[in-house]
């Protein structure tokens, strides 16, 4: 027995964090299910290095998982820890800047080696000194020795043995913040224990062997307590972005009776999107990992003409790569959704890193007067649900949907209320079996929304032919006529405007007037949200406008807009959604607050900027 | 065998034909209108399962004119596409209108994981040696030393061998006909027809206003032909001339041109031609010979069973794992792994 004092804490942040190859991604992972399953509210943060195994010991290979859980749900995974394991002296200098003043820091005592801190760049064998902690409650266990005593009966060679350290690492937060081991052990069962029990058995001794470290040797003041049951009632799981996505795209397929076709080719940080639909051919989804970018969009296209719910997933450089396939979609007029999960960039840039650079890139980035229908992901959840949107939006309009996620929500996951697809729409695609006159099918006539019909091929009568060329407004056939192309170019833009009357109106969190209006699009939801509660509980009158909806815009945004003495956008990237509503809401004053760095927005640096605006 | 009872005309849409006159492409066209009929009955296919996809190119153009569904894509990208078409929907007869430029150059990464995949498409591959509808540059065929309008002094680059490139991606099916040789047009597109596996039938295509008479030396008229060609049947001898006197013996490690009776080349010392042999050797020496040293081999070159096809796999990989999952419909995957209660 211990006789620490338990604290009760709403929330925590704890950041897990060693060498690319040190297991941080499952050690955090395996915390936060653990908390996920008492009931806490989560929300995490994978930060990896786009190397495999980045070079050992440096800080350019840290890895890092934070979590952040707490009674209510968590909107982002925290700006600064509470507690930071580092498993050697590089996580311990990476992540010295995010820590909260006073935090507990675990530290490796046998990665302290000159070597190693010199790898690390401290200048001096003292890196508590050096990092100036002495007011932080730091510890030091020989975490590597421990573990290898621990270990040494399991007949596993030391390579072995050391790799299950950061499980001895986890079983010291479990103690630390008293969760229950059996689902992580559960966890490396179901993972281990047919190929390799001793793995299994070695991992879980490991849990055991933190968590009795730490209860026996006092070297934690307190323990502490998450407070639960300020959740909505249900049924959940845990999910990220990318997952989210997937199943998002299955229920649309479901919805509209369209079997759904996934062409796509691997690319950080999409790729979990094509895994995960390649398992579902439970759901009778089939997908090609193709030879290209190009090739993904083009095989999606083909699978749309011949009637499948199709779509190619990729990040911003197979977005540019997909460019005048994606030209060939609105031309035809075929329904497609183009997933992108974004990242920084140009070029190769930030491959593990987000950003939401892509705006513009998904509204104009193709040769011609080229519209397409873009819509974004807020949260690793609600992925499912603007997933599903873009098929919906796709399938009934004729018309190609770029879905903008990022690095930071894809690979986020939070608990997720499970919903209920008896909840969601059916989805009607215009499919024809028949011409109204048994005459030859014309596919450019259109219903009242400018939609087009979807005559599949295999349908008898309904032979016809459609391409990249411009197209009689009617019959479909090749068409230069100068009135005609004015006539299409308008009839194009006109179907994604109609888009508009079938989207929710846009919404204001808070109160419907005030100083200052927060307007935010995608994945930067939960820290807009979150700062602005923080102003809201400080007497300010500050609101949030989020956009999913970019292009048709909703209605009502005007209406919103004209209610605040003043606006600001914030976006990670230069400012490409201000310059769009600049273009869009000319009357208005638009405040930016950007920024580059391949990180989200912390709550913090929001709150300032706003206080300044309000001053 | 169905009896549709389709005739040419069924496949003729109400396009007019926009090809320069004198085009090569004329011909193909009316081979095609020919065998479709012939197709459908052979492997009971209706009409409105006939599909074609096309990329950029005159070749391209050729959907418009054909009766049947038909996409239009863009510049190289006509396998991509075809192999969506057919990954989606296996039941339907996907063929692809494409060119030298457009499978061999901007699309030459398509054209050859099409191959690989030994997906079930039927691509005619119209090969003039020359970039024809941006008015005469050289193409990745157009002989070496070719003079055109982007090598004004000859090109310094080899061409490809279509069939050599098809064959040696492993390909399951190459034939070669020329535009004017309707009829071997035609039999050659039934062969690729009734081929399950992607099939490629070059079509030594003349381009008479930018490459006049590039294929003229050893295909210019039918006595030429007789002379400087060789029609390759599977179980036959690999025989050509106006009366068959001249034939194909393997000697020395290569192909060797001799005249039977003479010189000991007896008829039996003359190589048949076996199409089906999974052997790439034979096929790519045969696909390769150039005139004036060898005939120009046409007909089907290769023509090879593979247990795997790509878009029935992927179909049969789907019904496997459906009659094996516990998940059946989207509610049950959200509920599938671990969930919890608050």
């Amino acid at each position: 027995m211990n006789a620490n004092k338990v604290q009760e804490l709403q929330d925590v942040v704890i950041r897990f964090s060693g060498d690319s190859g040190d297991g941080m991604q499952l050690t955090g992972t395996l915390f936060s299910d653990t908390s996920a399953l008492l009931g806490n509210g989560i929300s995490t943060f994978p930060d990896y290095p786009a190397e495999i195994r980045a070079p050992q010991g440096t800080v350019a290979g840290v890895s890092g998982f934070q979590v952040h859980f707490g009674a209510q749900r968590q909107l982002n995974p925290g700006d600064f820890c509470d507690v930071l394991v580092a498993m050697n002296p590089a996580a311990l200098k990476a992540n010295r800047k995010w820590l909260k003043p006073g935090a507990t820091v675990i530290l490796d005592e046998d990665s302290l080696t000159e070597e190693h801190l010199k790898k690390a760049g401290f200048a001096t064998l003292d890196p508590i000194a050096e990092l100036k902690l002495e007011d932080y409650n730091v510890v030091i266990p020989n975490i590597t020795e421990l573990t290898k005593k621990a270990l040494a009966e399991t007949g596993l060679d030391n390579k072995a043995i050391v790799k299950c350290k950061n499980m001895f690492a986890l079983g010291i937060c479990f103690f630390l913040f008293n969760r229950p081991e059996d689902h992580a052990k559960r966890y490396l069962e179901s993972k281990f224990a047919k190929k390799n029990p001793v793995i299994a058995q070695a991992n879980k001794l490991a849990i055991d062997a933190g968590y009795n470290y730490a209860a026996n040797t006092h070297q934690f003041a307190n323990t502490y307590t998450v407070a639960t049951g300020k959740m909505e009632k249900g049924t959940y799981r845990s999910t990220n972005g990318n997952v989210a996505t997937a199943w998002g795209l299955c229920a649309a397929s479901e919805k509209s009776g369209r079997p759904l076709f996934c062409g796509s080719y691997p690319i950080t940080p999409a790729t979990v999107i094509l895994e995960e639909l390649a398992k579902r051919k439970d759901l009778g989804v089939k997908t090609v990992q193709a030879e290209d970018e190009i090739a993904g969009i083009c095989t999606a296209i083909g699978a749309s003409f011949a009637g499948n719910f199709a779509v190619t997933t990729t990040s911003g450089p197979g977005l540019s790569l997909k460019s005048e396939a994606l030209g060939l979609a609105v031309m035809a007029e075929l329904p497609l959704v183009v997933v992108d999960v974004q990242r920084g960039g140009p070029s190769t840039g930030l491959p593990t890193k987000t950003e939401q650079s892509d705006l513009l890139q998904a509204l104009y980035g193709r040769n011609g007067e080229s519209p397409v229908v873009v819509i974004a992901a807020s949260m690793p959840s609600d992925c499912f649900h603007y997933a599903f949107e873009a098929g919906r939006i796709a399938l009934e309009h004729m018309t190609p949907v770029v879905l903008l996620s990022d690095g930071f929500i894809a690979n986020g996951s939070e608990p997720w209320r499970i919903p209920s697809m008896k909840d969601y729409p059916t989805i009607n695609p215009p499919l024809i079996d028949k011409t109204a006159d048994g005459g030859p099918f014309m596919p450019y006539v259109r219903d009242d929304n400018f939609v087009r019909s979807w005559a599949i091929p295999g349908k008898a009568g309904l032979e016809h032919r459609i391409g990249g060329l411009e197209k009689d407004a009617v019959k479909g056939s090749i068409s230069t006529d100068p009135d005609n192309h004015q006539k299409m170019v308008n009839l194009r833009a006109a179907k994604v405007a109609k888009v508009a009357d079938f989207i929710p109106r846009q919404e204001v969190y808070g109160d419907p007037e005030g100083d200052l209006l927060v307007v935010g699009w995608g994945g930067t939801r939960g820290h807009l949200q979150t700062a602005v509660d923080k102003m809201r509980a400080e007497g300010k009158k500050v609101s949030l406008c989020h956009f999913n909806y970019i292009n048709p815009l909703p209605h009502g945004v005007a209406d919103i807009f004209k209610r605040f003495k003043k606006i600001i956008v914030c976006e990670l990237n230069r400012g490409q959604f201000a310059s769009y509503l600049r273009g869009q809401f000319q009357e208005f004053e638009y405040e930016q607050y950007n920024k580059c760095e391949g990180l989200p927005f912390t709550v913090t640096e929001l709150m300032d900027k706003f206080h300044s605006l309000l001053k | 065998m169905a009896e549709f009872k389709y005739t040419p005309a069924d496949f003729k849409s109400d396009q007019e034909v926009r090809w320069c006159p004198g085009c090569g492409n004329h011909a193909i066209l009316n081979a095609v209108q020919k065998a479709f009929p012939e197709i459908a009955d052979a492997t009971n296919t209706p009409h409105n399962l006939f599909t074609f996809i096309s990329g950029i190119g005159c070749s391209s153009r050729f959907i418009y004119y054909m009766k049947t569904f038909g996409f239009h894509s863009v510049h190289g990208r006509a396998n991509a596409i075809a192999t969506g078409v057919k990954t989606a929907n296996p039941r339907l007869s996907v063929w692809v209108a494409t060119g030298d430029g457009d499978s061999l150059a901007i699309g030459g990464n398509h054209f050859i994981h099409a191959i690989r995949r030994n997906i079930d498409l039927n691509v005619i591959l119209f090969n003039n040696e020359i970039y024809g509808l941006t008015k005469g540059q050289y193409s990745p065929t157009s002989k070496l030393g070719k003079i055109t309008k982007t090598s004004p002094y000859g090109t310094v680059e080899k061409p490809f061998n279509p069939g050599e490139l098809v064959i040696g991606a492993k390909g399951t099916f190459f034939a070669r006909s020329i535009d004017m040789e309707v009829g071997l047009t035609k039999d050659c597109l039934v062969a690729a027809a009734k081929h399950q596996g992607m099939s490629v039938v070059e079509v030594l295509q003349n381009c008479v206003i930018f490459n006049d008479k590039t294929h003229a030396d050893f295909a210019g008229d039918k006595a030429t032909r007789l002379e400087h060609t060789i029609t390759l049947r599977h179980g036959e001898k690999m025989l050509f001339g106006a009366n068959n006197e001249k034939g194909l013996v393997f000697e020395d490690m290569r192909l060797k041109v001799v005249t039977v009776g003479q010189n000991g080349y007896t008829l039996d010392k003359i190589l048949t031609h076996d199409a089906h042999t999974k052997d790439t050797i034979l096929h790519s020496m045969l696909a390769a010979m150039k005139y004036p040293d060898y005939p120009v081999a046409v007909g089907v070159i290769r023509d090879v069973a593979d247990e795997v096809v790509y878009d029935k796999a992927v179909e049969a990989q789907v019904e496997e794992v459906k009659a094996q999952s516990k998940i059946h419909n989207v509610d049950e995957l959200l509920h599938s792994g671990a969930t919890w209660e608050i």
